[in-house]
């Protein structure tokens, strides 16, 4: 018998529970197998590239913080190390610490809801992992108030430095937070790393080879995961990471759960980190004699980036000499990753999709910018 | 006096004392009627109760296990959040989507909610105490839940949504394949009883019927939880996915008939694993307490579904065919087999099975279920090759192109 089918239609989103904010996908279904993948983002645009061109280079600090809003720190560290780099400065040896510590605790925070959403989207109801994740992550938002006020939108590092000196306080709660946090994460690697469902679920499902990913200029976990050694705090270190010792887990099949898998030995590697700043740092000035109106050359230009929990995350400025800078062009990581999602989804299922969206972890304030 | 109960209705406890009432006031054939009226008025008010009770319970279990807290407002131990709930849905706004099948829409919760409180009619809660005592209960019960999936593909259907009708096919498929496991099940129990009546069943309970076909129990309960969309066969409303499957479109009144329909439709399992294979009403305690064992029983497998559901990711629904047929059907197969040629050999000339009868079918039954789960295991599991996962981690000095 021959029956006349054609295509379902899809739209994912913009409002939808797993597509990480406003992003919207179009998927063409046979069945439950998928036909043709188009995403389709600009929901959450703010112009935050051309707001920058308007403000002085202390207040952009602020609208870094709303580009990935998981994970404020690194979009901070990054934007700082380009004004350093576009005025030939060097922040002092404390201030640096201080900023790979904070960046590290961001990045465990930032891959705790990323396996942890990465678990909700393979069906744990309610998230239960999600909810051990939020538990460990709620204390570095703690520790983050503690730092400067904030726990999302931190603005903590300034041109130059950090915002503020650390209190007692903060160290008190790290150390108890290095205490507690491995065994908290061994309960949720107990769950999760062997468990049988997740495997069959994960493993060599949209699986992305080395050659696709680089071509793709993927960056972060979803490189590390397609076997690609590149960690730019490994290879190209800048604030402490020359100084501090780490492991880079890299991954052999680029599927889900080798993305996953890398996230979460990347939360062990930055406690490493962590403890090693915690031991090497020493007192003293936290942050450069700047001018409270920075200015640049006249036609400088700087490219900084570093290694955010999603990737790649660059700045690219370029000066006028006034006040403001005349172009800030981002990099975003989310973005990029983005672009493989075409060879990474087509020909799997609809609840494969869902989760290989979660294992890229894009955050659309970053996508859309 | 002519106006008497016959038979097991006369034994019935319940219907005894109702039937006492009502003789008082009306003649004798309404009175009898009126009688057995009101027991069913009784018996779903009580699933009912019981299931927005569930919720509450289900709440609190998850955050227990989810390192939260739940439901903690309203009442002790917020107990008063299931009316809360049902204030709330009671008066939000009624929609019918654009473009529905208006008629099906309004009658698909009405035929997700029948079944679920039909199946109780048959369920004894006491020795002699049932709203009936169905010489076919086991094929009622079997006939009867599977009305719901048709509910399920009308809500589906008649939503005129996407993602609903995906919800739905993937809900009926499961429905349709898990179906065949379930009842061959079943089958093994009715096989060593001789009856397909519940009362007689948990008579025959001698030994619980979970030491005597503890395969049979495995595969009922996770064929059961797949019949009732529970993780982690949850696909037909996968909220990751399809957001709420086939009740996406369904708000207020609607929504809580369904949610309800669900809730019953897993105490209603709870309490047939609880007669079926768990004794029943028997126990340590005297027989008037019977009830009270039983209401623990179930309390334990309503426990075991919830930790389930709070552990376990989701499988793909090509993952949960195959389980089901390459699984749950083989190891139904190889338990049906098995108990049908135990009971051939032990029972001989006699007419029933002895208390050590069942002992050796216990014994062997355990021997074979270890041996098929493992063997089954070894054969239908994906495979996973070791070569495959050589993920390791590099140090970051040697990374480095400074140095």
């Amino acid at each position: 018998m021959n029956i006349k089918t054609e295509p379902m239609t899809i739209n994912i989103g913009p409002q939808h529970p797993s597509t990480h904010g406003v992003f919207r996908i179009r998927v063409s279904f046979d069945g439950e197998d998928i036909v043709e993948v188009e995403p389709i983002f600009g929901y959450l645009h703010r112009g935050t590239e051309k707001l920058a061109e308007e403000r002085n280079y202390v207040q952009i600090v602020t609208l870094t913080d709303r580009l990935d809003y998981t994970a404020s720190m690194t979009n901070n560290q990054a934007y700082c190390l380009a004004v350093e780099k576009l005025l030939g400065v060097e922040a002092p040896i404390r201030a640096k610490y201080l900023r790979t510590l904070t960046a590290e605790l961001q990045r465990i925070a930032s891959h705790l809801i990323a396996v942890g959403f990465f678990l909700q989207e393979l069906g744990t109801f309610g998230g239960t992992p999600l909810m051990y994740a939020f538990r460990s992550r709620e204390r570095i938002l703690d520790m983050f108030e503690m730092l400067c006020g904030a726990r999302i939108t931190l603005s903590y590092m300034r041109p130059g430095g950090v915002f503020w000196d650390t209190s007692s306080e903060f160290w008190e709660a790290l150390d108890s937070f290095l205490e507690d946090f491995p065994d908290e994460l061994s309960e949720m690697e107990d769950l999760l790393l062997n468990n049988e469902i997740l495997m069959v679920r994960t493993k060599n499902v949209s699986p992305l080879t080395a050659e696709k990913a680089i071509n793709s200029s993927l960056s972060g976990p979803v490189l590390r995961a397609s076997g690609v050694k590149m960690d730019l705090r490994a290879i190209d270190p800048y604030d402490a990471y020359n100084l501090v010792e780490f492991d880079v887990p890299v991954g052999a099949n680029g599927d889900n759960y080798d993305r996953f898998w890398v996230r979460m030995q990347e939360v062990r590697q930055s406690l490493r980190i962590i403890t090693q700043c915690k031991d090497q740092i020493e007192p003293g000035p936290y942050r450069l004699e700047l001018p409270k109106v920075i200015r640049a050359e006249d036609g400088a230009e700087a490219y900084a980036t570093v290694e955010a929990p999603k990737g790649e995350l660059g700045f690219y400025l370029v000066s006028d000499g006034s006040i403001s800078p005349y172009r800030m062009k981002i990099r975003s990581p989310s973005l990029i990753n983005l672009s493989a999602i075409n060879q990474m989804l087509v020909g799997w299922k609809l609840a494969d999709m869902i989760v290989t969206l979660g294992s890229i972890d894009i955050n659309m304030g970053e996508v859309d910018r | 006096m002519s106006c008497q109960l016959q038979g097991f209705y006369q034994t019935n406890f319940i219907y005894r004392s109702l039937h006492d009432i009502m003789s008082g006031l009306f003649p004798c054939n309404l009175s009898i009627i009126l009688a057995g009226l009101m027991f069913a008025f009784l018996l779903v008010n009580i699933l009912l109760a019981s299931t927005a009770i569930m919720t509450w319970g289900e709440r609190r279990l998850l955050g227990r296990f989810q390192t939260r807290i739940g439901p903690n407002r309203w009442g002790p131990f917020g107990l008063l959040q299931p009316i809360a709930d049902l204030v709330k849905l009671l008066f939000k706004e009624n929609l019918i989507p654009t473009g529905a099948d208006k008629f099906l829409f309004i009658i698909a919760p009405i035929i997700i909610m029948v079944p679920v409180i039909m199946v109780m009619g048959v369920i004894p809660l006491a020795p002699g105490v049932a709203m009936t005592n169905l010489n076919v209960g086991i094929l009622y019960i079997l006939a009867i839940t599977s009305v719901s999936s048709l509910g399920i593909f009308i809500a589906g259907w008649a939503s005129n949504n996407r993602f609903a009708i995906f919800g739905a096919v993937r809900g009926v498929a499961v429905l349709i394949s898990y179906e065949v496991p379930v009842v061959i099940s079943l089958l093994g129990i009715v096989v060593v009883t001789g009856s397909m009546s519940l009362l007689d069943i948990v008579e025959a309970q001698a030994l619980p019927f979970i030491m005597v076909q503890p395969m049979a129990l495995l595969v009922f309960f996770i064929g059961s939880s797949a019949e009732m969309n529970r993780t982690p066969f949850d696909i037909a409303e996968a909220e990751s996915e399809i957001i709420a499957g086939y009740h996406i479109e369904f708000s207020g009144i609607k929504f809580a008939v369904i949610q309800a329909a669900e809730y019953g439709a897993m105490i209603v399992t709870s309490i047939i694993i609880a007669v079926v294979f768990l004794g029943g009403w028997s126990g340590p305690l005297p027989l008037t307490l019977g009830w009270l064992w039983l209401i623990m029983k179930v309390l334990v497998v309503i426990f075991v579904f919830t930790w389930v559901r709070a552990t376990f990711p989701r499988l793909r629904i090509d993952q949960i065919m195959a389980f089901c047929w390459k699984g749950l059907l083989p190891m139904s197969l190889i338990n049906l087999f098995a108990v049908v040629i135990e009971t051939f050999i032990l029972k001989g000339s006699g007419n029933s099975l002895s208390l050590i009868d069942l002992w050796i079918m216990c014994v062997i039954n355990t021997i074979i279920a270890v041996i098929t789960v493992i063997v089954l295991n070894k054969l239908v599991s994906t495979k996973i090759d070791p070569a495959m996962s050589k993920s390791q981690l590099f140090s970051s000095r040697k990374l480095s192109v400074r140095n």
